[in-house]
Order: C-alpha cells, then sequence, then structure tokens
C-alpha cells in the first residue's frame, strides 16, 4: 500500500507545521499556486509506521550478508553517523563564515593529509559528491592538462573492456572518443593490444587495480611507462581500493590521477543508493586543475581555496562543499581505525576473500580465474551449471535471497559468462562465510535435483520475480489515481 | 582490530584452508618494489570515546550562530521522525536495489518520492534524484540538448539572476560538450529577467532557456511569458525551483500555455539538514515525452510472477552500467538517503504543511524587511519576493559583516563577490524557524554596528568591569 492510500482529505500532523496566516498579501495571484498539489495527508503516527514498514522489505548490511562484488558492502560504524550528526555540524550553513566552523574544516583538512598519504597523492580535492563524479573530475582534469600544454590532438581515452560502466560513459561526458583494451587470459590488461592503440591521440587512460576481475594487475608499471611515454596519463579508479589499504598506493603504481569511494573504503553508508564521496588526488603537475572548492591552513585558521586562487580550476561540480556530511563519516572511521587499522582492512578482505574462493572452489564451483589470487573479490562463473542444468546466474542469485544472503554481482564483469562476483569484506566472520558455502552447496544441490526451485526463487520475499519488460514498456512512475 | 572479527584461531584455520603460512603471503601477486611503508601521516587508531569527545569538541566550536543566510541553502524544522527513520539500518546500510525483490521498501520509497514530486512540480514524470541542485541543472541543460528535435544548437539562454554557484557548476560539468552558455543580464530596477532582454535572441537558435523561480535574488519571475516566448522561439524551457516554494506559487507544469519541458532544483529544504553544504539531493522531473532522455535512476510500478504489485528500477537501457559510453549520463548512484528524508518529511507535513512553512518563512521576511527598512537599509529591487530578499546598504557590508559575526548573528549573503554591480548588497533569508525576537535582535544588532560605523573615528570605550 502506498502512503497516497493512507490519505484522507484533511488529516494532519499539526505539531510539525507552523500555524500562521491563511494567505499572502504581497504576492500577486499571478504567480500563486491554484490547485494544491495531490500530497499525501496522513497523521504522524501512519507515516513513521509506513516507513517503517517498508524499511523491512529491504536486505541491508545491518541485517544480512551482503557479498555483493565491487561495492565493498562492510559494516557501517554506528559512532561515524551519530558523530556526523552533532547538532553544531547539521546547522551550519555553506555559506556561514569560515570563522563559525573551523571544527569542520579540521576535520576536512585531516582527511585531505590522510588521504594524500593513504593513495600517495601530491594534493587531494574532497569535493566530488561520488564515486562518478570523482571520475568526471578526473578526466576534466586530464583534458584540462592536455589544453594547457597546447597539446589538442588528444581525443581518445583507453579503457580496459573489464571496466565499470561508468569509465567509458565519464569520458564520454569529457567529450573523448572511447577505446577498448582486451583483457588476456590471466585476467590481465592485453599489453601487446596497449602497446598497439597509445599514440599522439591517446589522452589517458582508465584503469581499476586490482582490476574489476578481482585480480591484481601485475604489469601495472609496464603499463605506465607505455601510456606516459605516448604523452598519456593514468587515471585511477578508486573502485577497489579496500584490496590494498596500506599495502601499495596508486601514486606508487605511476597513476596521475585518481578518484575514491569513500563509501566504499572508508565505510561511509551506501544508503540505497547514496550519497557517496569521490574524493580526486593528483600528483603535483595536475594540481592546478583540481575542483574547488579545497580546504587550507594558514597558521591556526582553516579555510576555503576558492577559483580566484586556482584559475586553472576545473572549476565547482556542485553549488557548495559536495557531501560534507559523508566527508565527516569517512574522517570519524579513519580516526577510529587508525595506521594499524588501515593496514589490516586490506589483509582481512584479502583473507576473506581467498578463504571463501577456496572454499567454493574446493565445494566443486568454477573460478573464472583459478591460477591467481583473490584480491578482496573473485568471480565464480557458473557456465557449467547453465550448460547441465539448464541454471543461470541470476537463478542462483534470486535463490540465495531465500537462504538470508544478499546476491553477489552478477552479469559484471561483462567479459565472465554467467559470473558471480563476490566481495565479502574484513567485516565478516568467518561463521557467516561458512554459511554461505553451505547455502551455496544446497542450492547446487536443488540445482541438480530440482533446478525449477531456482527458476521460480525467490520464495521468501515480499514479491516474487517482477516484470520488468512490463515495468519499461507500460511506464507507471508515479501515483496517479485518476489515470 | 576496529570492525575485525577475527580470533587468532580463525586465522590461523583460515590461512591453512587457503593453503598459506601467513596474510602477507595473499599480497604475493604485488611486485615487491611497489609495497608501500607505513602510513606516517594517519594516526595512530583512537577509541569510540576518544573521537566522541574529539568531535564533540569540533562540532561544539561551529557554534550556534542566528542565520539568516538563504542563498540556496534554507534552515527549515525538520521533524524528529524523519532521521529516526532514514537512520534505521535497513534504509542507511542498504545498497542501490539492483535486487529488487529484496530492497522492496526502498523502491516503493522511490515510486513515492517521484509521485511526490510530480505533484509538487505538475509534470509528467520524476527520477530518482541527482546529487544537489547545480549539477541537476547541469544534467537538465544536457538533456535539453539531447531532446530538443527542433534545435541544432547547443546554446542555452542562462540569466545572470540564476544561482551563481549553479551556473559555474554547469559550466565546468557541461563545457566540454561544446555548450554555449548565454548569460542574460537581469532588470536593473527590478532584478527580473526582462522580456525586452531575451528580445536581443529573439529568431536565434536555441536549445533550452533556464528559469529559475524565485530567482537568485528571491525576486519572482514572469514564468508564463519567458515559457511562452521560449516555445514560440523553438527553444525547451528548464526551471529551477524551490520546492517549498511550490507549495504555494505556481508550478513549473502550469507555466504558460505549454508549462515547463524539465524541471530541476535543490531539494534540501525538504528534511535536509544544512550540514556545510551537504549531502543534499537534486531532483528532476520532465515531460513523459522526454522520460528516456532523462539521467538517473528511476523506479517503475509493476507486477511480480502472481500478479502482485511491486517496484522496480526501469528504463535501464539508459544508463552507464548497460550502456557504457553512448549512456545518458556517467551517474549510478542517487542521494538514496536523502530522497529517503524528502519523502518521509514530505508526507509529514503533506501540501498544507508544505505550504504552510512556505507561509510563514515569506512573511517572517517580509517582516525583517520591514524592520530594517530605514535610513541606511532599503530593498534593492521593486518587484514582489519569496521569501528571500536583497538589501542595499549606504554603509559597505564588508565592515558591517565582521562585528555582526562577532555578536553571533549571520545577517546574510555577501553578493559582491558574485555581483561586482550589488556591492554594498546583501541576500537575506528568514525561514519559519525565526521568532519575532530573532528578528528584534537582528534589528537591535545592525543599528547599534551602523552608528558604531557611522560614529566612526570614536573609538569604543572599553566596558568597566
Amino acid at each position: 500500500m502506498l502512503i497516497f492510500e493512507h490519505s484522507r482529505p484533511g488529516r494532519r500532523a499539526p505539531s510539525l507545521a507552523p500555524a500562521t496566516a491563511a494567505a499572502v498579501d504581497d504576492i500577486p495571484a499571478e504567480f500563486l499556486r491554484e490547485q494544491p498539489p495531490a500530497l499525501p495527508e496522513v497523521s504522524e503516527m501512519q507515516a513513521v509506521r509506513h516507513y517503517t514498514r517498508l524499511s523491512q522489505k529491504n536486505f541491508s548490511i545491518d541485517t544480512q550478508f551482503y557479498p555483493l562484488g565491487s561495492c565493498t558492502m562492510k559494516y557501517n560504524p554506528r559512532a561515524c553517523n551519530s558523530l556526523a550528526m552533532l547538532p553544531g555540524f547539521l546547522a551550519r550553513h555553506p555559506l556561514a563564515p569560515v570563522s563559525e566552523g573551523q571544527g569542520v574544516l579540521a576535520c576536512l583538512y585531516e582527511l585531505q593529509e590522510m588521504l594524500k598519504d593513504i593513495t600517495g597523492m601530491q594534493a587531494v580535492s574532497l569535493t566530488p559528491a561520488a564515486g562518478a563524479q570523482g571520475e568526471f573530475a578526473g578526466v576534466a582534469m586530464i583534458r584540462a592538462y592536455h589544453r594547457s600544454r597546447n597539446d589538442q590532438a588528444r581525443s581518445e581515452i583507453l579503457v580496459p573492456d573489464a571496466a565499470h560502466g561508468t569509465n567509458p560513459a565519464t569520458a564520454t561526458m569529457c567529450g573523448y572518443k572511447v577505446r577498448e583494451i582486451p583483457t588476456d587470459k590471466q585476467g590481465d590488461v592485453d599489453i601487446e593490444a596497449l602497446r598497439a592503440a597509445v599514440g599522439p591521440q591517446t589522452a589517458g587512460i582508465m584503469l581499476t587495480n586490482p582490476s574489476t576481475l578481482g585480480v591484481f594487475e601485475r604489469r601495472i608499471k609496464e603499463i605506465a611507462q607505455i601510456v606516459h611515454q605516448a604523452g598519456g596519463l593514468l587515471y585511477y579508479d578508486g573502485a577497489n581500493l579496500n584490496a590494498i589499504l596500506g599495502k601499495v598506493r596508486p601514486g606508487d603504481m605511476g597513476f596521475d590521477v585518481i578518484h575514491m569511494n569513500l563509501h566504499k573504503t572508508f565505510s561511509t553508508p551506501h544508503g540505497g543508493g547514496g550519497p557517496g564521496a569521490g574524493p580526486v588526488g593528483v600528483s603535483s603537475h595536475l594540481e592546478p586543475f583540481l575542483p574547488v572548492p579545497l580546504v587550507t591552513r594558514d597558521g591556526d585558521e582553516y579555510r576555503w581555496v576558492t577559483q580566484q586562487e586556482r584559475p586553472q580550476s576545473i572549476g565547482r561540480l556542485s553549488a557548495f562543499m559536495g557531501n560534507v556530511g559523508v566527508l565527516l563519516r569517512a574522517y570519524i572511521y579513519a580516526r577510529l581505525l587508525g595506521r594499524e587499522g588501515m593496514h589490516r582492512v586490506a589483509e582481512f578482505a584479502t583473507l576473506n576473500a581467498n578463504y571463501l574462493m577456496k572454499r567454493l572452489q574446493a565445494a566443486g564451483f568454477d573460478l573464472a580465474y583459478p591460477d591467481r589470487r583473490a584480491t578482496h573479490e573473485f568471480i565464480v562463473t557458473l557456465k557449467r551449471q547453465a550448460k547441465q542444468q539448464g541454471v543461470t546466474a541470476m537463478d542462483f542469485a534470486k535463490r540465495l535471497l531465500d537462504f538470508g544472503y544478499h546476491a553477489p554481482t552478477t552479469y559484471f564483469p561483462l567479459l565472465v559468462p554467467e559470473c558471480l562476483l563476490i566481495e565479502p569484506t574484513e567485516t565478516e566472520t568467518r561463521e557467516e562465510l561458512d554459511g554461505f558455502v553451505e547455502a551455496m552447496c544446497q542450492i547446487q544441490q536443488e540445482a541438480e535435483s530440482n533446478p525449477e526451485l531456482l527458476h521460480e526463487a525467490p520464495h521468501t520475499q515480499p514479491v516474487r520475480r517482477l516484470d520488468e519488460v512490463r515495468a519499461a514498456r507500460e511506464l507507471d512512475v508515479r501515483w496517479n489515481p485518476g489515470a | 582490530m576496529p570492525f575485525v572479527p577475527h580470533t587468532e584461531q580463525d586465522i590461523r584455520e583460515m590461512l591453512a584452508v587457503i593453503g598459506v603460512d601467513a596474510i602477507e603471503d595473499l599480497f604475493d601477486e604485488i611486485p615487491a618494489g611497489l609495497r608501500c611503508g607505513d602510513l606516517g601521516k594517519v594516526p595512530a587508531g583512537m577509541s569510540e570515546q576518544a573521537v566522541t569527545r574529539l568531535m564533540s569538541r569540533r562540532a561544539a566550536a561551529d557554534g550556534e550562530p542566528l542565520c539568516f543566510i538563504g542563498a540556496g541553502a534554507y534552515e527549515h524544522h525538520i521533524p524528529a521522525a524523519v532521521w529516526q527513520i532514514v537512520t534505521r539500518g535497513e534504509f542507511y546500510s542498504a545498497y542501490t536495489p539492483y535486487q529488487a525483490e529484496a530492497s522492496q521498501g526502498t523502491l516503493q520509497l522511490i515510486y513515492e518520492f517521484q509521485s511526490m514530486m510530480t505533484a509538487l512540480m505538475a509534470m509528467d514524470v520524476a527520477n530518482a534524484s541527482l546529487y544537489d541542485g547545480a549539477s541537476a541543472l547541469a544534467e537538465g541543460i544536457l538533456m535539453a540538448v539531447r531532446s530538443n528535435r527542433k534545435s541544432k544548437s547547443l546554446r542555452i539562454l542562462l540569466p545572470r539572476n540564476v544561482h551563481p554557484a549553479y551556473r559555474h557548476t554547469a559550466a565546468a560539468i557541461v563545457g566540454s560538450q561544446n555548450i554555449e552558455l548565454v548569460e542574460v543580464p537581469y532588470d536593473e530596477a527590478g532584478g527580473h529577467t526582462a522580456l525586452e532582454s531575451l528580445a536581443t535572441h529573439e529568431g536565434e537558435d536555441i536549445a533550452a532557456v533556464v528559469i529559475q523561480q524565485p530567482n537568485f535574488f528571491g525576486v519572482l519571475e514572469d514564468v508564463d511569458k519567458i515559457t511562452d516566448w521560449a516555445h514560440s522561439n523553438g527553444a525547451l524551457v528548464i526551471a529551477v525551483v524551490n520546492p517549498i516554494a511550490m507549495a504555494l506559487l505556481q508550478p513549473p507544469g502550469r507555466w504558460g500555455a505549454a508549462g515547463a519541458d524539465i524541471v530541476v532544483g535543490e531539494g534540501q529544504p525538504l528534511g535536509v539538514p544544512l550540514s556545510s553544504g551537504g549531502p543534499y539531493f537534486g531532483f528532476m522531473c520532465a515531460r513523459q515525452q522526454f522520460v528516456r532522455q532523462m539521467p538517473g535512476r528511476i523506479v517503475g510500478r509493476t507486477v511480480d510472477r502472481d500478479g502482485r504489485v511491486g517496484y522496480t528500477l526501469t528504463l535501464q537501457a539508459r544508463e552507464q552500467h548497460i550502456r557504457r559510453s553512448k549512456a545518458t549520463s556517467n551517474i549510478c548512484t542517487n542521494q538514496g538517503l536523502l530522497v529517503t528524508a524528502a519523502t518521509i518529511h514530505t508526507a509529514l507535513l503533506g501540501g498544507e504543511g508544505l505550504r504552510r512553512v512556505a507561509l510563514a518563512s515569506h512573511a517572517n521576511t517580509r517582516a525583517l524587511l520591514d524592520r530594517l527598512a530605514g535610513e541606511h537599509i532599503r530593498p534593492r529591487f521593486n518587484r514582489p519576493f519569496f521569501h528571500e530578499a536583497v538589501i542595499g546598504s549606504a554603509l559597505p557590508w564588508s565592515q558591517l559583516l565582521g562585528p555582526l559575526y562577532a555578536s553571533n548573528l549571520q545577517p546574510g549573503y555577501e553578493l559582491a563577490q558574485d555581483y561586482p554591480e550589488l556591492e554594498d548588497c546583501l541576500l537575506v533569508c528568514a525561514t519559519e524557524t525565526k521568532t519575532p525576537a530573532d528578528l528584534d535582535l537582528f534589528q537591535s544588532h545592525l543599528a547599534r554596528v551602523i552608528d558604531e560605523q557611522t560614529t566612526a573615528g570614536c573609538p569604543v570605550q572599553p566596558k568597566m568591569a
């Protein structure tokens, strides 16, 4: 039932809105709304009950194991939320003077400094609102760099075929053509294809390392050399930074510009799809182009760095400072972990992934790259099951929901047929991983004995499989009782 | 080890299953020369108690000022229920609803959000949100260029009285696609976009005209005339609006003969705290015919195999994870948690509650202007406004602001930094959160500071202890 269907004309939550004069006399009628909007009219308790019940229809980290590959669904510490929501932080207006904001600015400045150290980059801007906006900022800086050198011929961005969809979409948004680079049999970038692709038209390459195939790109130094020699720059997609935190730094690998996903590596909540935060880091030759605002310190006082001080900046990406509340949560997380905790993130994320991979392999599942170490994630391919039992990765995913496990990422990366991309993260216990293996084994038995059970799954959720074709064809995107 | 649950025994047994001796062995594919040392600039870890102390001190350092700044972010009362529900783990710690059956809570909520936004804006369709109002305008411009089949041009008329940070953001985001943003001056006396200033573009090929209502100065635009002018010139209309204002003012779907084509704006006034600028959310609505050109996520209602109603992400063929380099945008997230807040907030207030917030905010700003007007302070523009206005001062604000800040009062946003021609002008806003006593305080502090400044040369005598 929709909130609109609980509505009754004239029902209110009167203590929540101001009592006020019924009309205005200084705004002429031509500017005023004629019909009130058709919004719900419900009591406070009705609204609370409705949205509490809706929440209970969600899987979440707080309620289930959520091994969604490439998304780093680890525990979101509660302290990060409650401390980022202290009244002093929430009440501050974005355009308030910096004298009334030294607390929040100190946190942001220290976060910038920590991120520089963790990534090995020269300078960081916290302002991008999400990973995709960080990517945009990164590629826009690559473009600004080449233009500043009057190098106008660079029209192409190279993207491995295993990359996230945001990479090619971003390159297009920045006015570049995209050229795909194939992957070799071991999951590394095909170096010979790369050599053949680079040239004076190459603006840069966008890479994720570890890649979306769950393996570390071993010839990264060689890749950096090939691209740099051709005059291009290296962009690091920080989606998988959790795997290497405190072990190896993008700056040391030869990357010129990177973005980080604080909602992954720094455990800020995913919130049902946002908000994230996608800070960017750069080496010194790209520093003048960083998006504004940045935070700096003069003596004991923190303040914003604006476009006036950075005439070559690619500009601003949102009206104010980006997702400050998310940045505060990341800062608090970093302080709780400290430097020892940072190292352990990568260690235990990798331990959990390799353990789960070995156990699933021992249970008879096929790995996409059996000869490689897992990083913080790995890929199981169900190609054999699809052929022999007629069950797909989607069937396995839906059946896992019945066992109380969120499904891994399915059908990504596109290179591996019938794949499950599995990322357990460092915050899960061994028992939870063992339970997941048992569920997978039972589903495999069901696939052999009663595949219908999988085709028809899920059986225990608020709805069964949805008609997505109908959703797109008979588009219904708003409550419209008259229609 | 914070948030790592492994016991020594777990580690031993897990390493044995993997067949290695130490965790370090799991990193043997990383070339040795690349391994990094200690993270020297990351401090040692802290206990939750110690971090609580640190953060409490820092939050307190940001003070509790009396704030009359608006300029695109507005202080409104947020019912207690909103964030208590938003921070339930089931909303807070869920991911994007790709597994629809296990995400019906988030999906239905987004469908309700889309329904609320289309109702407020009187439009056909809405998406699940974008990052903020400014980036939503940039996406709206890109969408207009894709959607306008009558126009071959990449020219957008963007009035100077649209929020300056929105104009800068739009320039940064659409700049690399050869889109030309043409500034339209505002009327010197009224602060609005006069039809005469558009008339100089009569007959040109223009993809879209942007109209902000109320505009950055709080001034109301002649939205009907501008919309009709744009349409008669083959241009689409992109409306930029404040959602609270739309409970009171004519919504974009009703502008002119045909209504606006694309509507964007900042959703922060609907239940989102000021929080130094974010996270907020941008919203976007459009006519039905443009839905396939919309960026971002869209939720649709459908049925499951038993014919039961359910909700799912739809029209995903527009998006980056399917279309890659041909997607409508690179965006993948929406601002889910903020949309959750806005939906609960709007349900709690309803149309009448939002209208009262709009009325009370406007009445407070009106009352503030009446109190301040006098020898030294006057309204800068002579047009009708909504809940925010520009005041001019006979004295430079740069001299007045410091002493006012020192009195714990943030009187408004100084316009000179974005509008050199509006030197000595301040943009002020008093929402429903302000009481008559707050307005009195503004008046008395300002009078005192002006008095101090006009009797300059007389140094202030220190008070006797």
